[in-house]
């Protein structure tokens, strides 16, 4: 099988200072891969080389696109990546005010990448973003609401569904249960880990939280000071870790 | 039965003569004369100059006397005037190290070769009316000093002797031409410099100001602030050497900011750049805060959201004379678009009673 | 001003010779914004700087003039203009749209059809139609040169999902020759049908610098989504002078208790109505 997404040899530096260095991995259709560490190991800044918001130094990052195959999307026109990432990629950002547009209605935010790649028939559009509104549990009476009057866990919730309604193949996330407080975050896991499943979505996921990688990455990354120290398997790496970095991490937890 | 409105025209000539009266005013009262303007309230023909980007004080002062004294409107005149003019070239230019100083003065440093000269300013009147101004306006002559034989140098070459002061490249290439080519982003730091130069006093003001408040801070020391006269000089082909053709007054202003150092560079000040026609310091000081503020990208600093830091912002709003065109052009009649806005209301109204109607009925 | 002092139409040569190129680049690219260097003329910016520099570019002594403002030769803006042009071009100037070879116009397309031999010009205050979407100019190019078109339809989206029809009445954006979204300038949405005329039609925004196009027979498409179809709309009503049922309408307030009465926006519309009953 060909890997969705191979990363190879990925740089990228501030300066003297390393964001991060030497990153490569592959990612398999309908596989979850988590990166986890704590900020400023190099994770978000490995995250936005990957999704294309940032320009790497140095490597490649290569997609299997539906119509030409493997392409290294660093080096890919700005159209093309443009296309991908309002087609075939999606992002969602820690904040959700970053991923909205929160001057546009609930239904015009989910209906906005369809009318991008050229629906234009509005009663289709519509029932597509109620749709949506139902599947992250969103009640379809605020469909014509701005997300300004929604609390901050029904605006993650529809900032993942404005990037899902493609259908894309890859989402990138940064964060997602960032800033919200604990049982909302339960509540988005458990939405975002029905949603992985059902969709067999592949994804990756950037987050200091374990419970997060724990529920939803098939296999792990561990950043530390911009190099991946540890990788594989979720749970073995969290049962089993051989890093002295990883087992602090892990043991951090534990005692919360 | 209605008639379409006619006598525009009318109306107009009725209006400019009623206009021409009001500027004249109580025909009792003695005609200002452009001589007197120029003299007597030179600051506002330095800034008809600056914004009007013409340095000629005559047509400044007659602009302003057309325009009633309202200096945006003078500005208008002389910018509509000058685009006319035929360019026959470019001078070169002009160095402000060779300039015969009127004013010069440094909040770096207490004191440097050529002194603090205080010239001609406010700065250390107290601001109490003058009621004897009221009666008469005679002035005993000012004492005078020896002028200053050799040329004043420029602060911030102290600070470039010691390397502590970022050099600012020396470059051969001809800038892009503000009045001759449209504003295109991104901007170099030439056009950027144009753009201010010519900006909206005011807006540029508080543009700087906002900066000094803390929207995108930069720290800015007035390195130095001069203002004097400068020789114009232009390369004439046919003699293949420059002459003089005449002299300006200017006033330079170069700030010293910090920044923290940079990928390749130790720590070192930056400056900041201001240079306007004319006695015009508020003017000179705010733009090379404002110039300072918009080099975030080449200094590799962040951008913190400021719109200082916009290049686009600032420069898209800081002219006031497409400023003052647009906003005032909204007195224009829009009956038209207002009609279709009419006509969509009218009609949704009557969709949304015909709902309601029909829901009533149905319950 | 005196008037010897000033070249023909105003502006020198080499500036109307600029203009001309960023004419040409625009009608060679349809819909497209050219950016030009426009100049400081002696009417503000946002009264038809953009317009009068496009017209003293394109006027030649054997031209004439017509300017209309709201549809109407009269508007005091349409006879500062046309004076302008009497006293700096000395051209002959015309209030019948047939005898006219140039046009300017502000928020109106006169409502006899154009022929292939006249030229309508634009005064435009805004000609970036994703402007309110999208406020930085370095962002919209982006969005033209790679046609990301979607937030205009977003802002339909909005305005059908809150009205339950698209409320843009006027400067309805349309889509030229299958590639450029393009402000048509304010004009009511009824005259965008119009756009797929004969003769050519030139947009000159002054303080925005830009210069845009729409050659001849060109296929100019007003944005809309299949369900809730574009509409050229007008005020339900017939002109109260010429009995037309087919122009533009403005109302006219008529006394203090609201009495209103419709006529063209169209003056000469409506005049040659009336003549050719008369």
């Amino acid at each position: 099988m060909t890997p969705l997404l191979q990363v190879r040899d990925i740089e990228k530096r501030y300066g003297a200072r390393i964001g991060c260095t030497d990153v490569s991995f592959d990612l398999y259709p309908g596989e979850v891969m988590g990166i986890v560490g704590e900020s400023g190991s190099g994770k978000s800044t490995l995250l936005n080389c990957l999704a294309g918001h940032l320009a790497p130094d140095a490597g490649r990052v290569i997609f299997d696109t539906r119509h030409m195959g493997p392409v290294d999307t660093v080096t890919m026109s700005e159209p093309e990546r443009r296309m991908l990432s309002r087609t075939d990629w999606a992002f969602v950002h820690q904040h959700a005010r970053d991923g909205l547009r929160m001057s546009v209605s609930a239904g015009g935010n989910i209906g906005e990448r369809l009318m991008a790649v050229g629906d234009r028939h509005y009663g289709r559009i519509r029932a597509a973003a109620l749709d949506w509104l139902g599947r992250v549990e969103i009640d379809g009476a605020r469909i014509d609401d701005r997300p300004s009057a929604f609390s901050g866990g029904m605006q993650q919730r529809l900032q993942i569904a404005r990037n899902l309604v493609t259908g894309p193949r890859l989402v990138f996330m940064d964060e997602p249960t960032g800033g919200l407080d604990v049982s909302v975050q339960a509540r988005l896991l458990d939405l975002l880990r029905g949603l992985v499943r059902r969709m067999g979505l592949s994804a990756i996921i950037v987050t200091h939280d374990l419970a997060v990688v724990r529920l939803l990455a098939d296999r792990l990354m561990v950043m530390k000071d911009g190099r991946v120290v540890e990788s594989g398997l979720t749970d073995q790496v969290l049962d089993d870790p051989q890093h002295g970095y990883t087992q602090l991490l892990v043991s951090s937890v534990l005692q919360v | 039965m209605y008639v379409a409105v006619k006598g525009g025209e009318r109306a107009i000539e009725n209006a400019h003569a009623w206009l021409a009266e009001e500027r004249r005013g109580d025909t009792s009262v003695a005609e200002l004369s452009l001589a007197q303007i120029r003299e007597q309230l030179s600051l506002a023909v330095n800034r008809v100059m600056a914004e009007g980007s013409l340095y000629d004080p005559d047509l400044a002062a007659l602009a302003i006397k057309q325009a009633r004294g309202d200096l945006i409107e003078a500005i208008f005149l002389i910018r509509a005037y000058r685009t006319t003019l035929p360019r026959f070239g470019a001078s070169r230019a002009v160095d402000t190290g060779a300039m015969a100083c009127d004013r010069r003065i440094s909040a770096t440093f207490k004191d440097a070769p050529g002194g603090q000269v205080l010239g001609p300013t406010f700065d250390y009147t107290h601001r109490l009316l003058d009621f004897k101004l009221a009666a008469e306006g005679e002035v005993p002559p000012a004492p005078q000093a020896a002028p200053r034989g050799e040329p004043t140098p420029h602060i911030t070459e102290f600070l470039g002797q010691e390397g502590l002061i970022q050099p600012e490249p020396e470059s051969e290439a001809a800038p892009r031409d503000l009045t001759r080519e449209p504003l295109e982003f991104p901007a170099d730091r030439a056009l950027r410099l144009q753009s201010l130069a010519r900006g909206d006093e005011g807006f540029v003001l508080g543009m700087a100001y906002s900066t000094q408040r803390g929207y995108a801070r930069n720290h800015a020391f007035v390195g130095e602030l001069r203002i004097g006269r400068v020789a114009v000089e232009m390369d004439i082909p046919e003699l293949g050497f420059a002459i003089e053709i005449g002299e300006v007054e200017l006033t330079e202003c170069e700030t010293v900011n910090q920044f923290k150092g940079s990928k390749t560079e130790p720590p070192q000040f930056t400056r900041g750049y201001g240079l306007v026609f004319g006695q015009s310091e508020r003017k000179a000081i705010s733009m090379a805060l404002v110039d300072r503020a918009l080099r975030w990208q080449e200094l590799g600093e962040d951008f913190l959201g400021a719109a200082a830091q916009d290049e686009e912002f600032v420069l898209s709003h800081c002219d006031n004379i497409q400023a003052t065109g647009f906003l005032e052009h909204i007195k224009l009649p829009h009956y038209v678009d207002f009609q279709s806005e009419l006509e969509l209301v009218r009609k949704l109204r009557r969709e949304a009673e015909e709902r309601i109607a029909h829901r009533e009925a149905a319950e | 001003m005196t008037e010897q002092a000033y070249n023909f139409a105003y502006l020198d040569e080499q500036t109307k010779r600029m203009i001309r190129r960023a004419i040409l680049k625009a009608l060679a690219v349809p819909g497209y914004q050219v950016p030009f260097a426009s100049r400081e003329m002696p009417m503000p910016y946002g009264w038809g700087t953009g317009g009068v520099q496009v017209s003293a570019a394109t006027l030649t002594p054997e031209d004439r003039l017509k300017v209309i403002d709201q549809g109407a030769d009269d508007t005091t803006n349409a006879v500062s203009i046309r004076k302008f042009f009497e006293r700096t071009a000395g051209v002959a100037t015309t209030e019948a749209t047939q005898e006219a070879t140039v046009i300017q116009t502000r928020h109106r397309i006169p409502e006899a059809e154009l022929t292939e031999d006249q030229i309508l010009v634009y005064q435009v205050p805004i000609p970036e139609p994703l402007r309110f979407l999208e406020p930085r100019e370095t962002e919209t190019r982006k969005m033209h040169s790679l046609q990301e078109y979607g937030l205009m339809h977003v802002k339909l989206y909005e305005d059908i999902s809150q009205h339950g029809a698209i409320s843009t009445a006027y400067a309805y954006p349309v889509r030229v020759a299958g590639r450029y979204v393009m402000d048509p300038s304010p004009i009511p949405k009824f005259d965008n049908p119009k756009m797929e005329m004969a003769a050519i039609q030139l947009f000159g925004a002054g303080r925005e610098q830009r210069i845009y196009a729409v050659p001849p027979h060109t296929r100019v498409v007003s944005l809309d989504f299949e369900d809730y179809p574009f509409e050229a709309t007008r005020a339900d009503h017939v002109c109260d002078l010429c009995g037309a049922a087919d122009s533009y309408l403005d109302e006219v307030i008529m006394d203090d208790a609201g009495g209103r009465m419709f006529v063209c926006s169209d003056t000469d519309y409506c005049h040659t109505r009336r003549e050719a009953v008369a």
